[in-house]
């Protein structure tokens, strides 16, 4: 039942997209049309529930204060936690770059429909948002997997979602300093207000 | 690299000052290239978080435009992403911790958003697009320009979203209490990241009208 809560928590109420602003530079530019978005998503689903349970083993195997207390009890005090950045963002990097070369090797279909999205992936903030948000609420190992899942899910739908209601704007007359990026802006805060009405659901 | 000989080395030259003011005005790191939005529009809530961020911001794109630049002729194209990312990301632990020391309380209340300043496009855009062809004064430059752009946009929402959502400006009370006994209330809306969203669009949608040439066609 509380993995079933954070799921809801992290696709809805707590969206990546909507409710925190991450991924927003990826979420603007490649909403054009629901095709490219939705390969874009799934990527993002799939990046968000490996490296989300990855890290949290780096956390709490290697940087976390006294996880080297196992070699001897004179290291017990070595806290590298500072060390978070760059080794989240290096595993995210390195899980791109293998991705991309399973990808390739076994689903080449999969490989030419996600395209350039994959490596676009690796400076989305939404991925390193996740892996930090997960450290700093303290979840388990099984809730941080279920929170990746569930944050990728979130940010799938807003894409989807934004990528179906710019294709309908096309055909409608909006001003022209605002057409393209400005208004876009607009319906992500339009969007944002509606899911703030999934704020207070527990299940 | 440009074949023209270049004029007389004085401090600025006419281009150098050009590198410093167009991410200002016309090429905008926010409005106009879109990059950097991610982690900017949550914290515009104060204008003390925002003004915290714009410098942690300029410090970062500055130094690892001239990092990244002074390697640039060494650096292998297929893992540059990655090296590109250490660079970062070193950079902003020294910021993080650097904050964590001298300013806790606001640090605590960044959290993870200074960490995100790594994925933070406008970094990432500036070394591929300009650190990586040019030289490291320029690339400083360059990465000044582009922090000062996104500062700039950063400090005007943080301006109306602090000043409606809490009547505060800086912390410091500025709308006077006579005004909440006559009836006047704090907009709730504007301390919601939606309220950032249409702020944005309202600036995007007054510096095209100013300037059509900037008019997104499609």
């Amino acid at each position: 039942m509380e993995l079933v809560n954070i799921f809801i928590r992290s696709a809805f109420i707590e969206n990546m997209v909507l409710a925190y602003f991450l991924g927003m530079c990826s979420f603007l530019a490649v909403s054009k049309s629901v095709k490219t978005a939705t390969g874009l998503g799934l990527a993002v689903v799939f990046m968000l529930s490996v490296t989300a349970p990855l890290n949290w083993l780096i956390n709490n195997y290697l940087l976390v204060k006294g996880s080297f207390a196992w070699i001897s009890p004179a290291l017990a005090e070595v806290d590298l936690t500072f060390l978070q950045f760059i080794l989240f963002i290096a595993v995210i990097a390195s899980m791109v770059q293998l991705l991309e070369m399973i990808m390739e090797r076994f689903f080449p279909p999969l490989y030419s429909a996600l395209g350039i999205f994959l490596p676009l992936i690796t400076v989305n903030c939404a991925i390193l948002g996740g892996s930090l948000f997960m450290i700093e609420r303290q979840l388990s190992l099984d809730e941080s997997v279920v929170y990746g899942v569930g944050s990728g899910f979130g940010f799938l739908l807003a894409i989807v979602a934004l990528a179906a209601i710019r294709e309908k704007l096309r055909y409608s007359n909006v001003p022209a300093p605002l057409r393209g990026l400005g208004i876009a802006f607009i319906i992500t805060g339009l969007m944002g207000l509606a899911f703030m009405s999934f704020a207070g659901i527990t299940l | 690299m440009s074949t023209q000989l270049q004029p007389a080395p004085t401090l600025l030259s006419k281009k150098q000052k050009k590198l410093l003011s167009d991410p200002i005005g016309d090429n905008n790191p926010i409005t106009i290239q879109v990059l950097g939005i991610c982690s900017a529009l949550a914290i515009t809530t104060q204008l003390r978080t925002s003004l915290v961020m714009a410098i942690s911001v300029i410090f970062v794109v500055a130094c690892s435009n001239v990092a990244i630049s002074l390697i640039r002729k060494g650096i292998p194209e297929r893992i540059r992403m990655i090296v590109q990312l250490m660079v970062v990301a070193g950079l902003v632990v020294l910021v993080d911790q650097f904050l964590k020391a001298f300013a806790y309380d606001i640090s605590r209340q960044l959290s993870v958003y200074i960490g995100l300043i790594i994925t933070n496009c406008i970094v990432m855009g500036r070394l591929e697009a300009f650190a990586l062809s040019n030289r490291p004064w320029d690339a400083f430059l360059d990465g000044i320009g582009n922090g000062i752009g996104y500062g700039a946009i950063l400090m005007v929402v943080a301006f109306f979203r602090e000043l409606f959502g809490a009547g505060t400006l800086f912390g410091y009370q500025v709308v006077p209490q006579a005004f909440y006994d006559a009836g006047y209330r704090n907009n709730g809306i504007m301390l919601t990241p939606s309220a950032a969203m249409f702020l944005i669009g309202i600036i995007i949608w007054i510096h095209r009208a100013r300037k059509p040439k900037l008019i997104d066609i499609s």
